[in-house]
């Protein structure tokens, strides 16, 4: 019930605080754009013109997701413990797990209908623009899925900054960094190490590994899933599908339950 | 019945001992002020008996159980010092909030606001409260539930003097109904008919846990006497008391309990002369003064 409560509650300070309209605006309006421009350069070729526009928006999601996770989470238990609020909500009878799976369940439900109606929309042009016959709606569907696993991942590493970082101000430094690393820098660094290896053991047994370790590329790579479109997209591709679906499958749902358990070690030990 | 008991409880943070050695009880429908200097720890006692703070020892039981356990926690309403909430919901919704956590229904939060005065702004946003609005909210979540144990720190900061007046009534409607209540304060005077208890603290020390009465006549502070005459007859009254003269026409006295009654009689027999008679007994700020301030000056 408590949990329940807590959900609630941040449900409404998300829609006060323009959180959930935010990002709304945010995947609408990428989504649009992106399935109206991603078909522009194929034209009218026969490949399925939902797939052209789902990896088009898997590429955008894989910095979307992350950031819109990490700025929903990083002010949760920092925020409130310098607010004050917090000391009050642990005087009443419930645990500090309720309060975290709370929040988390609120955040996931403002992600989960900022992606869900960014992916309507672009369902919904797609029609508008090729007609309904022929489209295969299963990527969508794995889109979405795959987008709440990534964005909870996410959420459970902000609130884990947020209860380490015990400050707003910090933690909110943090998170960018953070962010940074995962979606950016992570890959950037890998690309460098395999160029360095040239074809060598860490290409071929250790790097797919390492690239199926971040959510991120877990993401990307179960979203894009023949290599043609994945090579085009982020020049990993061919040696990153070599780990194969199910260990992506297993870090994009490892990840929440991971990052969510340092998020409620890190808060038990908060002293508000 | 004993609702809360500090057993010896101290808490240290390193090299500071905030809280030493604390013992307190207290009773069902009893009212008990927690006095101090800032810094004195009544916050860090509270914030034990709550759960908040782990002890570094002695013992502390809620109703019989530990602090911060669900039972201890269902049992206690708290009021911290400068409450704070979430600006961005109404005063309403925070304390239907409040009222779910607790398990209690909804109407009886709507009661709740009506008996601390904010039914007129409920529907608005809690940023837009004035402090004393906030204290209100504050005051409305602490009695959800009708609590066995009442912690209110620093309760009437910011509330003006007809509010702090209400929220006494409150205070006393809580404790008729058997709530034991354990509050801070700063303001000395409007505790002195409010609280059935009195307990001092300084550096974390407990120097006085007694009734107003006791304490006063433990701290045998004099009871001051002010005699009032005339210009040309103040200086006889003066000899005839022994007392000094002051503000020209008036003769000032300090005098033991036990010397009051005849010292009255005294005066009483001086007829005419004497216009008026002011008795003051010690003040509560006296005796916390009388208590604190020793264990300050030995330090």
């Amino acid at each position: 019930m408590s949990t329940i409560a807590i959900a609630r509650i941040e449900l409404l300070i998300a829609r006060r605080n323009m959180w959930v309209f935010t990002s709304l605006i945010l995947m609408g309006l990428f989504s649009s754009v992106l399935t109206l421009a991603g078909g522009a350069p194929t034209g009218t070729l026969g490949i399925d013109p939902l797939l052209i526009a789902t990896t088009s928006i898997t590429t955008l999601s894989v910095y979307l997701i992350p950031l819109i996770g990490l700025l929903l989470s990083f002010d949760a238990i920092a925020g409130e413990s310098e607010r004050g609020t917090l000391a009050l909500s642990l005087t009443y009878p419930l645990s500090r797990g309720e309060i975290l799976l709370g929040k988390f369940i609120a955040h996931l439900m403002v992600l989960g209908f900022a992606v869900a109606v960014g992916l309507a929309l672009t369902a919904g042009l797609t029609i508008w623009k090729y007609g309904s016959a022929d489209l295969n709606y299963l990527p969508l569907l794995k889109l979405f899925v795959t987008s709440l696993a990534l964005g909870a991942a996410f959420l459970g590493i902000g609130y884990t900054i947020s209860a380490l970082a015990k400050q707003t101000g910090v933690a909110s430094g943090i998170v960018i960094i953070v962010w940074l690393i995962c979606v950016v820098l992570y890959d950037l660094g890998l690309l460098g190490a395999l160029v360095a290896d040239g074809g060598g053991t860490f290409t071929k047994s250790i790097f797919p590994w390492l690239l199926v370790a971040n959510p991120a590329d877990a993401f990307r790579l179960i979203n894009m899933p023949t290599e043609t479109v994945s090579t085009l997209a982020t020049g990993l591709g061919a040696a990153g599908q070599a780990s194969g679906f199910a260990p992506q499958l297993a870090s994009l749902l490892l990840w929440p339950v991971l990052a969510l358990s340092m998020a409620w070690a890190a808060f038990r030990r908060v002293e508000p | 019945m004993t609702v809360l008991g500090i057993e010896n409880v101290s808490k240290s943070y390193g090299d500071v001992h905030s809280v030493q050695g604390v013992s307190l009880n207290l009773n069902e429908g009893e009212r008990v002020a927690l006095l101090g200097h800032n810094g004195a720890g009544k916050t860090t006692l509270m914030r034990m008996v709550l759960g908040l703070t782990p002890l570094t020892s002695g013992r502390i039981s809620v109703l019989g159980q530990p602090p911060g356990t669900r039972k201890a926690r269902t049992a206690i309403g708290f009021l911290p010092e400068s409450v704070a909430f979430h600006g961005a919901l109404t005063g309403r919704e925070q304390l239907h909030h409040f009222a779910r956590l607790k398990g209690v229904k909804r109407a009886v939060a709507d009661d709740l606001l009506e008996r601390v005065g904010l039914t007129h702004a409920m529907n608005r946003k809690i940023r837009t409260y004035s402090k004393g609005m906030r204290q209100r909210i504050g005051l409305a979540q602490a009695l959800l539930g009708k609590p066995r144990l009442a912690l209110l720190d620093e309760p009437t900061s910011g509330l003006d003097p007809i509010s702090r007046h209400e929220f006494y009534d409150i205070v006393d409607d809580l404790a008729k109904g058997g709530t034991a209540v354990l509050l801070s304060s700063h303001a000395l005077t409007e505790l002195e008919s409010r609280t059935d208890r009195i307990a001092i603290m300084s550096q974390g020390h407990l120097l006085a846990n007694d009734s107003l009465s006791n304490l006063r006549e433990a701290a045998r502070l004099p009871i001051q006497v002010r005699v009032k005459a005339t210009a040309e007859t103040a200086d006889d009254v003066a000899a005839r008391l022994g007392g000094t003269r002051v503000n020209g026409a008036s003769v000032a006295l300090e005098v033991q309990q036990e010397g009051k009654v005849s010292l009255l009689g005294q005066i009483t027999g001086l007829g005419d002369l004497v216009k008026d008679i002011d008795v003051t007994p010690a003040s509560l700020e006296d005796l916390y003064r009388h208590y604190s301030v020793p264990q300050q000056e030995g330090k």
